[in-house]
């Protein structure tokens, strides 16, 4: 498509859903089906009461790509809304991630310093490994794993953005 | 519906419950075949008699003669289909009804919910394997939710951009007693199409016609979706403002073709002028198309010096092959309403010497005649298959009779687009969008139900017939008299052509070997065989076939060489097309980049 050409930016599109079976995988498959990117991608329910579960994608791609991923969520069935929270205003964007460093003598030491400079919580520890959980944008946890990598860096959980606009706007 | 409270009947089984929401829904009729998880619904058929079940041969089929019932009668069309090889039978028509808007529910039977998951016998992952193929699909996992989803899937099938609908029915869902609730009058949840049109938009539309120098009008299915007054409509807002008009493949029908303001149809087979006003148009009205690849030709170079209004009522086909000055969401009705008010009502119609002007210019382009071809008149010549499309178009109309027509896909399929007029919409059934091989005679079959003394006749190719060829069968049972009008020339002639053209003329598996006799093959299928071998015969075939109270097959042996012009190639632009072999080739040259394209 002519959308291949001119600036990508980055977006972080809230989904609000009905609470029902198949509607990730129709939000995958959308992406998926028509080549659309994903960086990251949450899901949880966040209203029992009336059913809905919010999902927040993280995704790429030039300005008529975005307006495209747009429209084609909303053309799913049971999408009630979709908010580009990238487009519409200032946000607040983090991510969890656990994080697990195997090290031992001078490496342990290194890693725990940095650990303690980005904030992170050591949430589990033996004498050659640390679990640290770590929360921030996602530039912030792919700095902390930059560091971490040649301290002994062995396995990484991340659970992907979760997003929300600043002040009292909502998309609910 | 009687005010029958659930609780003073006897309890009514799931199987039960549908077919009274199908009621309730206004379904007359079913295509479907049975099958071990649907037979409870076929019990139901059994024992009642306001909804009629047809029969067919192939699932297939089931969902294309659902399609051309829809098509042509803007109603939804119903197809039931049992679990496993039954649903994935389906899909092919399930696609063929997203790509080109047809509303159909399609009912599938399902293993009973305890055995989902268990490769149970004819178990498939059916709302997995149709999720992409329809516009929404749904598993019925509680007996309390079965009347519910019968009538929010038939909302969603025709509301907003029409489009296939399935319901997956576990066999304890069927068997089980369900509650009946009437379909609500509660606006959906989550899914609210949007067809009123945003003001402003249409006041910046009539704006540009006011301005307009060179408008046109590209006009698609959408008008058809949006009911026959759409098509009135148009009909005015030409008159109005004399823009000519050109429509794609799926919007044939909704401009009579006798109108003065109809330049024909657009794309790589449509005519020269169509081709040319969308190139050097100032205005582009683009009223329910969405710029589809084989009408645009190479992007880069589409109507370069154009101001384009698109109206389409999916939000998503907006920008999304070709970005546009001013976009207008809605049902294309209303918005043609809207703009032809406002015209009548600003008195904006374009300025009358530059219409004049642009006119003269449209006029030069149909002296090309672009859709020429010369049949020899010699007694025992060869049948041009244009020709044949012709003399059928003359003598149909002189038969005076409502005449539909469905197509195969191929050259047959470009020549009857071309060279059928259609005066009215709802009258041509093709497959446009997925270009399926074997939709045309199922097509016909359900518009022949839907329309039983209407002519309806499929115009075919000799190799796709064959692909639902069983649905004769169907005829026979219900003694429809759909007319299967074959242009024979023993070849796939749209891949011989390619071939001809992009392939050095290395005809690779594209001959149609060890073809049977189709005048034996009718009549063991209990309808009429007729051949026209030589322009001789044509007449007579034609006129036999139209008076001729059953199905038949005509087998018109045509032109083997002939080839559609004219032609943009793939990857050309609009002022590039091929007129045909002998007149210039003109300066288009089939780039690699072109040859990628299908
Ligand atoms: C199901 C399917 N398979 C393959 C194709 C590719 N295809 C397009 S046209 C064509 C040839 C059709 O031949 P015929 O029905 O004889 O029509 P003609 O072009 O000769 O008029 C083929 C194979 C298709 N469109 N659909
Ligand atoms: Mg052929």
């Amino acid at each position: 498509m002519s959308g291949e050409t001119g600036l990508t930016r980055s977006a972080t599109i809230a989904v609000l859903v009905e609470n029902e079976a198949g509607v990730l995988a129709r939000v995958i498959g959308l992406f998926s089906g028509r080549g659309y990117n994903i960086d990251s991608l949450t899901v949880a329910a966040i209203d029992e009461d009336r059913g809905r579960s919010r999902i927040t994608v993280a995704t790429r791609g030039t300005e008529q790509v975005i307006e495209q991923i747009k429209a084609q969520l909303n053309r799913i069935v049971p999408v009630h809304r979709v908010a580009d929270l990238t487009a519409e205003g200032p946000h607040v964007a983090r991510e969890l991630a656990l994080i697990k460093v195997v090290a031992t003598g001078e490496p342990r030491g290194q890693a725990l310093q940095i650990a303690d400079a980005f904030r992170a919580k050591i949430v589990d520890t033996t004498i050659e490994s640390f679990v640290f959980e770590l929360t921030g944008s996602t530039d912030k946890i792919d700095a902390f794993l930059d560091l971490m990598r040649p301290l002994g860096l062995a396995e990484i959980s991340r659970s992907g953005v979760a997003a929300i606009a600043r002040g009292t706007r909502t998309i609910i | 519906m009687n005010a029958v409270t659930p609780s003073a009947e006897l309890p009514l089984s799931g199987a039960q419950i549908l077919l009274r929401a199908l009621k309730e829904q206004g379904v007359e009729v079913i295509f479907g075949y049975p099958g071990g998880a649907v037979l409870p619904i076929y019990d139901a058929i059994f024992q009642q008699n306001a909804i009629r079940h047809i029969l067919v041969r192939h699932e297939q089929a089931a969902v294309h003669a659902a399609e051309g019932y829809a098509r042509s009668t803007g109603r939804v069309g119903v197809v039931l289909v049992t679990s496993g090889p039954g649903a994935t039978n389906a899909v092919t028509g399930l696609v063929d009804a997203l790509m080109d808007s047809i509303p159909v529910v399609c009912l599938t039977g399902q293993v009973p919910t305890h055995l989902i998951g268990n490769d149970a016998f004819q178990e498939a992952d059916t709302v997995g394997i149709t999720r992409p193929a329809t516009k929404h699909n749904y598993l019925v996992k509680k007996s309390g939710d079965l009347a519910r989803i019968v009538h929010e899937a038939f909302y969603v099938a025709r509301s907003g951009r029409p489009g296939p609908v399935v319901i997956d029915l576990p066999k304890d869902i069927l068997i089980n007693p369900a509650p009946y609730v009437e379909a609500s009058r509660e606006a959906h949840r989550s899914y609210r199409p949007r067809t009123e049109p945003d003001r402003a938009q249409i006041d910046k539309a009539v704006a540009l016609i006011r301005s307009a120098k060179r408008p046109i009008l590209y006009v698609g299915g959408g008008v058809i979706n949006a009911g026959p007054e759409a098509s009135a409509t148009l009909r005015e807002l030409v008159a109005e403002t004399g823009i000519p008009c050109t429509n794609t493949l799926m919007g044939l029908g909704t401009l009579p073709a006798s109108d003065p303001h109809f330049i024909g149809m657009l794309g790589m087979h449509g005519t020269y002028e169509a081709n040319m006003a969308m190139h050097g148009c100032d205005v582009m009205l683009n009223i329910g198309a969405r710029f589809d690849d084989r009408v645009t030709g190479r992007l880069s170079a589409f109507s370069p010096g154009s101001r384009k209004v698109h109206v389409d009522i999916d939000a998503s086909n907006i920008n999304k092959n070709v970005v546009v000055d001013v976009p207008i969401v809605g049902d294309a009705g209303v918005v043609l309403r809207a703009l032809l008010d406002a015209v009548r009502a600003e008195g904006a119609r374009p300025d009358r010497t530059a219409m004049a002007a642009w006119w003269r210019q449209i006029d030069a382009w149909r002296e090309k005649r672009s859709l020429d071809f010369v049949q020899p008149r010699e007694p025992g010549s060869i049948i041009k298959p244009q020709h044949a499309v012709r003399r059928l178009y003359e003598l149909t109309q002189q038969s005076g009779r409502d005449t539909f027509i469905t197509t195969e896909v191929g050259q047959h399929q470009m020549w009857a687009a071309q060279h059928f007029g259609f005066e009215r919409p709802n009258r041509w059934m093709t497959s446009g969008g997925l270009g399926t091989m074997g939709y045309g005679l199922p097509a016909a079959m359900g518009v022949q139900i839907a329309h039983p003394d209407a002519l309806v006749i499929d115009i075919a190719g000799e190799a796709s017939i064959l692909m639902n060829i069983q649905e004769m069968g169907t005829l026979a049972q219900y003694r429809l008299p759909v007319k299967v009008f074959i242009l024979n020339n023993q070849y796939m002639g749209m891949v011989r052509q390619w071939q001809e053209l992009l392939h050095g003329g290395r005809y690779s598996e594209s001959y149609s070997q060890s073809l049977p006799d189709f005048t034996k093959l009718a009549e063991s299928f209990h309808a009429v065989g007729m051949r026209a071998t030589t322009i001789d015969d044509l007449d007579r075939v034609i006129l036999e076939m139209i008076k001729c109270d059953r199905a038949v097959i005509a087998d018109i042996a045509v032109d083997q060489g002939e080839n559609v012009y004219p032609m943009i190639p793939s990857g050309a632009a609009h002022n590039e097309m091929l007129l045909g072999p002998d007149k210039s080739r003109n300066n288009a040259e089939v780039t690699n980049a072109g040859m990628v394209l299908v």
